[in-house]
């Protein structure tokens, strides 16, 4: 059978880094095809190449046997390729069907004529399993989840005949995941050519039917994910052999370090009691909206509380950030864009935000210990960077988030509160953090890992609790869970409501 | 890194405005000098003229220093023109009402209390903005529209909606020819160099905010809360407490820039500030400022006064009706801000077609 879409030869450079360089693929109609790399390796470059958002150098893409030349996003998807974001790109306050139909030519001299739109909309919406929602609900107050499923609906709408996934599960539950892939599975059986782009080769394994690993920009190798095996997948995408996805680091558990007591907050958590110990790695499962995010920033007390206290060392701790942070508290956010870490400032300016006082006398900054400083930590965790002074936005994700880890460490935290730490990072870098991890708590930190992936959890952590609507609902130590325990006790509280 | 970089970075302070904005001035001098010197007078390259245009930048610079501040903390300040005339007819008023002729015994005082009076009002304006905005987590812009008018009225109220004119014998000397640009050695500080006061000043200042901005550690909390007050507020930095700081300190700038323009002027005139602050907002934007915060260079700033009085000097001279030179500052504001957004990378639809 004749691929529906043929990548042959493509090629495409930023200045001096080559992005790509002569990348080959294939996608046929009826079959999903995982695209694996780590970050940086080329795929959202690839994937942008496709859906018309950059022009390749050199190469040749043919969609259905015709020569496909995309010039803008609108002009591949009217072309039949469509995508979906890792982030989403949907506006939170316009209506569901206005989103879907965004961007939609066909409405006649600028006016909208949402009768005539309706019955598609929801058709559309039918085919991506939200019947429960109107399509004239603000899309801003619809689940992440569901709104995922509305940029799906949007592909569907422009009857698409190739829909690309860009990292669809990274910011989804479990749950969630699950109803995606059925989705994909139906959106397979009707015909349509899928290019899923995912770091979680269990979830390729379960969704995709071919693979394509990119390396550095090049094709490394393709083929049908049944004839190869996941070690080799990895030894594919890093270019070596990872024996060990968790590098175990061995660590000694000493006394009580972090108390908490009946900590809650409006709307979450809820009556949350902890005990953590010296050399401790403290998992925390559970659904995205369990209340999780929350707990940890209401321990950073970015947020308020209106009962509960903290305490470190027998200290009861003032609720405000400056005297948490003092306390040796360092948080991990989740959303590295917009909170984690200032994108158009350089790496030095982020890793020095908060840190200054180490190189500062009455105020004023010795620009040359910062500067000095900041080369130690690029090459401590090495994050890959061409000059101090480049702006973090311009790293991969990888990299920026060892610039926030980096970040922690000069901040010479006690507790390490990380928040979703391995999230849109590549299998070589979320192996490195692990390793961290193991090494801050053999130096006697204490760490909590808050994490959507079980598998990281109960493979890092020495004790992991799990979450469920903002209460801390079983803690155990991580040998005494499976993945499916772990889940179940993730969904049963909810269910009990 | 290369021995080139390394020297870069040590005068990072002082070359981190880009060059586009001196270039930009260079060309415009270069510009009006030619047009002037074949259909004008041939007064415009003239040191005389020279002068003048230097101490008018001065007067909009000196606020606009404060004006950076705040737009590199992801601010605006729409009170500053208002502000700076409240200030400015505060400072009349004590000189018309309440200061002794300036040779006299004890005016030193009463002159030090003017002065205190105009800085006082000057930084309570920035204060109120400051305070206001951290407090209430209101939109600067919403919060400075507001204390705008606020401050107009204030000024109207004090100076009974009239303007106010000092007697010249209250002022002392140095403030009268603080903005000096006639040919008289003595009437300048530095004699032997004739650059009027008001621009040593706007210099000194300017230096002094750059040096700050970059080596303190409350400069760099700034930028930092421009960039992202989310991550700053993360890592720990007094988001409000700064925000409050920097609209108080902006408000030192608006009273000095108030002290040089009454003594230009040598009156104070409550109404005269509107549209002032739109004045000394584009010398920001004209030197490199981003209104989305985190960018903006306080000797670019400097160079976007000196191109705004600039225009307007050659287009006098050229006698072009004052109608136009608005017209001509407009565009030329709109295309250097678009030529230093192509630094960031075109606009797509432009990137598109360029590729």
């Amino acid at each position: 059978m004749n691929p529906l879409l043929e990548v042959t030869g493509i090629s495409k450079r930023f200045g001096p880094t080559i992005a790509l360089e002569n990348v080959s693929l294939s996608a046929h109609a009826g079959r999903v095809l995982a695209l694996i790399g780590e970050n940086g390796a080329g795929k959202s470059t690839l994937l942008k190449t496709l859906s018309g958002a950059h022009r390749a150098d050199a190469g040749t893409m043919s969609l259905e046997g015709r020569p496909y030349r995309p010039s803008s996003p609108i002009d591949a998807r009217d072309s039949g390729v469509a995508i979906v974001y890792q982030e989403l790109t949907l506006a939170p306050d316009l209506s569901v069907e206005d989103n879907v139909m965004l961007g939609r030519t066909g409405t006649g001299a600028g006016t909208l004529f949402r009768s005539n739109q309706r019955a598609a909309v929801t058709e559309a919406l039918h085919r991506v399993g939200l019947h429960h929602v109107s399509p004239k609900a603000r899309t801003g107050d619809q689940s992440v989840a569901t709104q995922q499923l509305i940029e799906v609906a949007r592909a569907l709408i422009s009857d698409a005949k190739i829909i690309l996934f860009d990292e669809p599960t990274s910011s989804l539950p479990a749950a969630d995941v699950d109803r995606l892939f059925q989705i994909i599975d139906n959106l397979r059986s009707r015909g349509l050519a899928i290019i899923y782009i995912s770091h979680f080769l269990e979830e390729v394994r379960r969704v995709a039917d071919d693979y394509a690993v990119l390396r550095d920009g090049n094709s490394v190798g393709s083929g049908q994910l049944a004839s190869i095996t996941d070690d080799q997948i990895i030894s594919l995408m890093v270019g070596r052999d990872v024996d060990d996805l968790f590098p175990s680091v061995p660590h000694e558990i000493g006394e009580v370090r972090l108390e908490v007591e009946d900590l809650g907050a409006a709307p979450m958590p809820k009556d949350v009691s902890l005990a953590l110990r010296r050399g401790e790695i403290f998992g925390v499962a559970g659904l995205v909206g369990a209340g999780r995010t929350e707990l940890l920033r209401c321990l950073f007390a970015l947020e308020p509380t209106y009962a509960g206290h903290v305490r470190l060392d027998g200290r009861r701790l003032p609720h405000n950030v400056r005297g948490r942070r003092k306390a040796g508290f360092g948080l991990l956010s989740e959303d590295r864009k917009n909170e984690g870490l200032a994108q158009n400032l350089s790496i030095v300016e982020n890793l020095a935000m908060g840190n200054h006082d180490r190189y500062t006398t009455a105020g004023w900054i010795n620009l040359k210990a910062r500067l000095r400083d900041a080369r130690e930590w690029i090459k401590k965790v090495e994050i890959k960077a061409q000059d101090p002074g480049q702006s973090v936005s311009e790293l991969s994700g990888g990299n920026q988030q060892k610039v926030a880890i980096a970040r922690l460490l000069a901040q010479d935290a006690e507790i390490y509160l990380l928040d979703e730490p391995t999230k849109g990072i590549d299998v070589g870098t979320k192996a490195e953090i692990y390793r961290m991890m193991g090494e801050l708590a053999a130096d006697g930190k204490t760490v909590i890992f808050v994490s959507s992936y079980l598998p990281e959890l109960l493979a890092v952590c020495d004790r992991v609790g799990v979450m469920t609507r903002g209460r801390l609902a079983e803690t155990r130590d991580a040998d005494q869970w499976d993945e499916e325990e772990l889940m179940v006790a993730a969904l049963a509280a909810v269910e009990e409501r | 890194m290369t021995e080139n970089q390394t020297r870069r970075n040590k005068l990072h302070w002082l070359t981190s405005f880009r060059h586009g904005p001196t270039l930009a001035l260079l060309a415009i001098i270069a510009l009006f000098a030619l047009l002037d010197w074949q259909f004008g007078s041939g007064r415009f390259f003239s040191p005389r003229n020279a002068r003048v245009i230097v101490n008018s930048a001065a007067l909009i610079a000196v606020p606009a220093l404060g004006m950076t501040m705040i737009i590199i903390a992801g601010g605006i300040d729409l009170s500053a023109g208002t502000a700076l005339t409240l200030s400015g007819t505060a400072l009349a008023i004590a000189f018309r009402d309440y200061t002794i002729p300036a040779d006299q015994a004890g005016a030193a005082t009463w002159i030090a209390a003017a002065l205190a009076l105009g800085l006082g009002v000057g930084i309570l304006c920035g204060l109120i903005n400051g305070l206001i905005i951290s407090l209430t987590e209101m939109v600067p812009f919403i919060v400075t529209l507001g204390t705008m008018t606020i401050f107009l009225g204030l000024g109207q109220v004090i100076a009974d909606e009239s303007t106010v004119y000092p007697e010249s014998g209250h002022l002392p000397d140095w403030l009268r020819y603080l903005c000096y640009t006639g040919s008289n050695s003595d009437h300048y500080w530095l004699g032997f160099l004739h650059i009027p006061s008001s621009a040593l000043i706007a210099i000194v200042l300017g230096l002094l905010v750059a040096a700050v901005m970059h080596f303190t550690v409350f400069g760099r909390n700034v930028v930092a809360i421009g960039s992202n007050a989310s991550t700053a507020r993360l890592c720990g930095i007094r988001v409000g407490w700064t925000t409050a700081l920097v609209y108080a300190l902006a408000g030192v700038f608006v009273a000095v820039g108030a002290l040089l323009y009454f003594a230009n002027v040598k009156n104070g005139n409550p109404s005269d500030g509107t549209g002032k602050e739109l004045e000394i907002i584009a010398a920001v934007v004209l030197g490199g400022g981003s209104l989305s915060g985190g960018r903006g260079s306080v000797l670019g700033t400097i160079i976007g006064a000196l191109i705004i009085k600039t225009i307007s000097s050659g287009c006098t001279m050229l006698s072009i009706p004052n109608t136009y030179t608005h017209i001509i500052i407009g565009v030329i504001i709109i295309i250097a801000v678009l030529i230093d957004g192509l630094r960031n990378g075109a606009p797509k639809w432009l990137f598109d077609r360029l590729r």
